[in-house]
């Protein structure tokens, strides 16, 4: 009974991770610009990792598994928002954004701001 | 008394670095995936050399720790990111026009460099919310947020980011942060 339970539980897991790995590659192709593209490929992953792995975790149920799997999913949360931010910051910098893509921008006046302060010299 | 005062400041060091160091330790044992004196040997001689290598400047830790602030945190962090993973799948999926987004700066309360990091990552790994840039000295971080249909959104994102801070200050912020959330609060 709990093996049918667990692996009706891990079928659902992979399913959930599956389908938003999916939908992370049709955002890559479908948003307008590359930091919205972003949001589509490291986000969704995450949680498809998450899922994908307790799945693992589920199958396989020992120690030294899930003290394994916990390190994979720590470095991910860790570095996927470090090469998303990069990416952004530098489609930013570059303006490959779609111009009519943004609602509100904050920060292009904070830039010019900081321009004029450092008398148009400095970049932030 | 010159030397007893370095041999202080040395064992303060030591004892700020213990915390990575152990982490340090552990990561290698799960690593190798089992408990062994080998192990555990090996482990703190590449701890040891790894943080004289790659030295950093050491973390400023307020000391404070509350747990139940912290389960509170994870547990709304996990729903945020579920919540909005299929949000922006959705959208991907969904046939259309595909929503437009914003550029929003939101002034931190925090004055401390950890805070405002993991701010950032909770936030970066909430789908819908992406640090474009962070500005340390006045604690501004701009977010690229998706989908902003309306200037309802860009408040309700803002307020989210306030709200996620209040979290994380609860968790482990300094007291001077604290107040400053509580005085926030009180407006």
């Amino acid at each position: 009974m709990l093996d049918i339970v667990i692996d009706v539980l891990t079928a659902v897991f992979l399913i959930v991770g599956a389908f938003l790995s999916f939908a992370a590659g049709v955002g890559l192709i479908r948003f307008s610009d590359a930091i919205a593209r972003m949001h589509a490929t490291t986000k969704p992953q995450i949680l498809g990792l998450m899922v994908i792995l307790a799945a693992i975790g589920l199958q396989s149920p020992n120690w030294s598994t899930i003290l394994l799997l916990i390190p994979i999913l720590v470095f991910q949360m860790l570095t996927a928002p470090i090469a998303a931010h990069m990416v952004g910051r530098a489609g930013y910098r570059t303006g490959v954004m779609a111009e009519d893509s943004l609602l509100i921008d904050e920060l292009a006046g904070a830039i010019e701001r900081a321009q004029q302060e450092s008398g148009g010299a400095g970049t932030t | 008394m010159n030397a007893q005062v370095t041999r202080r400041e040395l064992r303060r060091r030591f004892i700020r670095q213990l915390p990575l160091l152990v982490g340090l330790v552990v990561l290698w044992m799960v690593l190798w995936g089992n408990l062994s004196w080998l192990n555990l040997i090996t482990g703190i001689l590449v701890a040891v050399v790894v943080t004289r290598v790659f030295y950093l400047p050491p973390v400023d830790l307020s000391g404070r720790f509350n747990p139940w602030h912290g389960l509170v945190f994870l547990a709304t962090f996990i729903g945020d990111v579920i919540v909005a993973s299929f949000q922006v799948a959705f959208l991907a999926l969904r046939p259309g026009r595909i929503p437009t987004s914003s550029v929003i700066g939101v002034n931190l309360h925090t004055r401390s460099d950890l805070i405002m990091t993991l701010v950032a990552i909770a936030l970066s790994l909430v789908p819908g919310s992406l640090v474009v840039e962070a500005d340390r000295e006045s604690s501004i971080l701009y977010f690229h947020t998706f989908p902003t249909a309306s200037g309802r959104d860009v408040e309700k994102m803002r307020r989210k980011v306030l709200l996620v801070e209040s979290r994380i200050v609860r968790t482990l912020g300094s007291k001077d942060d604290l107040r400053r959330i509580a005085e926030e609060a009180r407006r």
